[in-house]
Formats: structure tokens, sequence, C-alpha cells
């Protein structure tokens, strides 16, 4: 699994941050940022479908693999 | 204002009704459930008022036809003036000072949400974080013997006032003064337009002196922030420092306290909550988002910038649109079982801050304040209820919170 942060919509709400802070990085304006290019560990997999669940402004999204 | 009765909710409703201030949750869902899920009245001059998750959602981030320059439900009175002409600062003449960016659109809207963001980070907000702590032990410890304390008035009504003051570097001991002018300005004042100007008038002058004091006195605080702040390589105008620190203090206020207030209310009504949060520590921030999507407090208006159509609605320039976020944060099509509030809610995405360029930029600061004076209050009182649940008393309108409410414990 990977996932994106759209800079565009985020609006530093910090959520996914809260839910699984791993996975994301908040610059000083609050906005997030995905780490490890997006990457997912299986393990975290659930805790990022949440994140993406729980951001108001529909700012993160899966990506797909490049196979 | 001559109050008539609400005969039917979607054609003229009224956010100052009393039945609807104190349980506004069925008439939500009446008017989500109608054909005309977004409401209107005529009551202050044309508003409108959204119901469901996805109109607010929509609405807030459509900035082109929804401008912030107003975001009072009702027509305000004249902007303040000082007492005299010859009493107006030189620099304030002509300026628009409004309270920047909550009343802003880009481009301005832009430059000065990005010059006030970085002092409410989460991080920046942590270092507040035991400060806030120990003032709410030493609230507690003033009424904690009593066996009873009213949770609004001596709990949640002192937090954030004197947390903001802590933060502008305006002297804490006056946070009374500031209690009464925000709830005259913010609370009484919308329906009061003398008031609310009065109230406007003098709390703009006395900002505008703490800033002339830290001109000539600099201190490490939010004042001096933005006095030293540079925007494209110039200082910031006076003017707009000015209207930030207005609604520093006031947006601050009113709207925490309200959610303290709400959490505390729902805690004394649900012993097994208070259970879950001190069993479950590491749950607390789940816990505090899913009272803040069930007491959402803020109900921010928007300004119709032009004649515009919205599903149906032939909305005016001119017309205001009440931004029901807490309306939408009961919406079932949105969140499962939305009247039951869950603390271990794993799916919550609650636009309680707004949603879009506008979302609170206290929000760090608000959660903070939740998080810190919940988990204070039980661990000192952790077994408490309501002494009467009917004698609770509500404010609403714009924010909704309780105002009295007496509890009571074993001591």
């Amino acid at each position: 699994m990977r996932i994106r942060v759209d800079g565009e919509k985020c609006q530093g709400h910090n959520r996914c941050w809260d839910i699984v802070p791993e996975l994301f990085d908040i610059d000083e304006m609050g906005n997030a940022h995905e780490k490890n290019e997006g990457a997912v560990p299986p393990e975290l997999e659930e805790k990022a479908r949440l994140a993406i669940a729980n951001c108001p402004e529909r700012a993160i999204f899966t990506v797909r693999e490049e196979k | 204002m001559a109050k008539q009765t609400v005969k039917d909710w979607t054609t003229d409703y009224d956010i100052f009704a009393k039945d609807y201030i104190k349980d506004p949750f069925p008439v939500w869902d009446e008017i989500r459930d109608s054909k005309c899920p977004v409401a209107h009245t005529e009551r202050w001059g044309s508003s409108w008022m959204p119901t469901k998750y996805e109109d607010l959602f929509a609405i807030a981030q459509d900035i082109q036809h929804f401008s912030s320059r107003d975001v009072l439900v009702a027509p305000q009175g004249p902007p303040p003036e000082w007492d005299g002409e010859e009493e107006v600062p030189e620099i304030l003449r002509d300026y628009d000072v409004g309270a920047p960016p909550i009343t802003s659109d880009p481009p301005v809207h832009t430059w000065a949400r990005r010059l006030l963001l970085p002092p409410f980070s989460v991080r920046a907000i942590a270092q507040y974080e035991q400060e806030t702590r120990e003032l709410c032990a030493s609230l507690i410890d003033g009424f904690i013997a009593n066996g009873r304390a009213d949770g609004a008035v001596d709990y949640a009504q002192q937090i954030p006032p004197r947390v903001i003051a802590r933060m502008l570097g305006i002297p804490e001991d006056e946070s009374p003064q500031f209690t009464e002018w925000v709830r005259n300005f913010l609370e009484l004042g919308l329906t009061n337009t003398d008031l609310q100007s009065e109230n406007a008038r003098q709390i703009f002058g006395y900002l505008w002196e703490r800033i002339q004091e830290h001109k000539e006195n600099p201190k490490d605080d939010l004042i001096n922030y933005l006095l030293s702040a540079t925007v494209d390589g110039e200082p910031v105008h006076e003017g707009h420092i000015l209207g930030t620190c207005f609604l520093m203090l006031v947006a601050g206020i009113d709207t925490t306290w309200s959610s303290i207030g709400s959490a505390i209310w729902h805690l004394a009504n649900n012993p097994q909550d208070c259970k879950y949060i001190i069993e479950n520590p590491d749950k607390i921030n789940g816990a505090v988002e899913e009272l803040l999507r069930a007491y959402s407090p803020v109900t921010m208006a928007r300004y119709v910038a032009e004649d515009y159509q919205y599903d149906g609605c032939k909305m005016s320039e001119g017309d205001r649109v009440l931004m029901n976020f807490p309306a939408a944060n009961r919406d079932p099509s949105k969140f499962v079982d939305p009247d039951k509030v869950m603390l271990d809610r794993e799916v919550n995405p609650h636009i309680a801050f707004g949603v879009g360029i506008h979302r609170c930029a206290g929000s760090n600061l608000a959660r903070m304040e939740m998080r810190v004076s919940i988990e204070e209050w039980l661990k000192r009182i952790p077994d408490f209820r309501l002494e009467d649940p009917d004698a609770v008393t509500w404010a609403g309108g714009q924010v909704r919170g309780p105002r009295t409410m007496s509890v009571v414990w074993p001591s």
C-alpha cells in the first residue's frame, strides 16, 4: 500500500498525524506530508485507511503501485 | 426584536429561539429530512442554513461565491469608533481592521493565515500544556472541598481566557473583563447591535494600548511575534495586527469554553464515559474528537458574494449563509448513529473546526485545552453528576455551550 497527501487539499486538521504519526509529518503550517514516499508497511495498513477516512478535507489517497 | 414563534423551520428558522438553543438536534433532523435541507429565514435579513454534511462541505470549499467578509449572521451596528475623531490613531483611519484571517478572502487571507498558523501549530501549542494543566489543577483546588461547583462558570469559563492572555502577553488577571467583552460581543451582541459595537470598541481600544506597550517593551509573546513579522519583506500593518489580536481574543474564548463545558456536561450525564477515559488514557484524543463532533459549538457565517443559485436556493448578493457545521456532524448519511456519543468512534471526519481554507487556526490550542481540562477534572473528580439537569442554562446563536451548570460529587 502506498499513500499520498494532496497538498492543495490538506488544510492542516492534523487528524492523520494523530492517528498514525509513523506515516505523516506535519509542517509548521500544520499541513501533512507522507513519510517514506508514502510507503505503508503491512502492519499499518489498517491505520492508514483510518487516516484516509478521518481526513475532513478528503486529501489523502492510496496510490496504485507500479508493477 | 419582536420574536415570532417559528411555524416552519425550513422557511423561517430562528437560531435564537429558546427551545432551539437548549435542544437544536431535533430541529436539524427535521430540516435535514425535509425537501429543503438548506433552510431560509428573513429574520435578520435574508439568510440560509444548510444542515447536510455534503452541503456544508461544498459551500465551505466554494470561496468564490461564499465570502468570509462577514461571519456573523445578523447585521451589525456601525464599525467600532473611538470616543472622538481625534482619538482615533492616525494609522487606523480608513483602515478596515476586521478580524483577519477569519474575515478575509484570498489574497489577503493567504498571507494572513500563513502569518498566524506557525504559533498555533501542534508543536508550538505543546509549550503551553504544562501551565494549562497547572491552571486547571488550581481551579479545582479552589472548589473540590465544597463537593460542588459550577462546571461552566467556575471551570470551563476560566480556562481559555487565561491561556490566550498568556499567549498574547496581556494581563491574565483581567480575564473576567475579557470574558464579559466577548460575551457581550459574540453572545448577547448578536441580537443587540449597540452592545456589540460598544464592546468591539472597548476590545479594540484595549488591545491597541497593549500593542503600543509591546512596541516599547518587547516580550516573547504573540503580540511581539506579529510586530516583528514581515510579509514580502515589509512589516505587517498595525491595523492588521490589531484585527488579528481581536480574533485571537474573541475566537479563542467563547468557543473553547463552550466545548469544555459541553464535555463536562456530557461526562456528568455519562459515568461510563468517565470510566472509559480514566481506564484508557491513551484514547483521550479520539474521545475529544467525538465530543467535538457531538457538541460542536461554532456556527460561523458566509456572505453571498454574488447572486447565485445553490441546489435550487436562489441566493442574492449580501445574503448570509449560516455554516451549520454542528448539524453536519449529526448527519446520519455521514456518521453511523450520529446522536450516539461513542468515545471510541473510529471513523469521525467531523468538521467542528470548519473545513476548507478557513479551518480554525486555533484547533490545536482548543484540542489541548479540552484534553487537559478533561484529564485534570477526572483525575480529581472521577465521580460527579449534574445537581439538577433542568437547571442547566445554554447559550446559543452562533456559539453553543452551557453557561450555568451546577455539578456535585461526594466530598
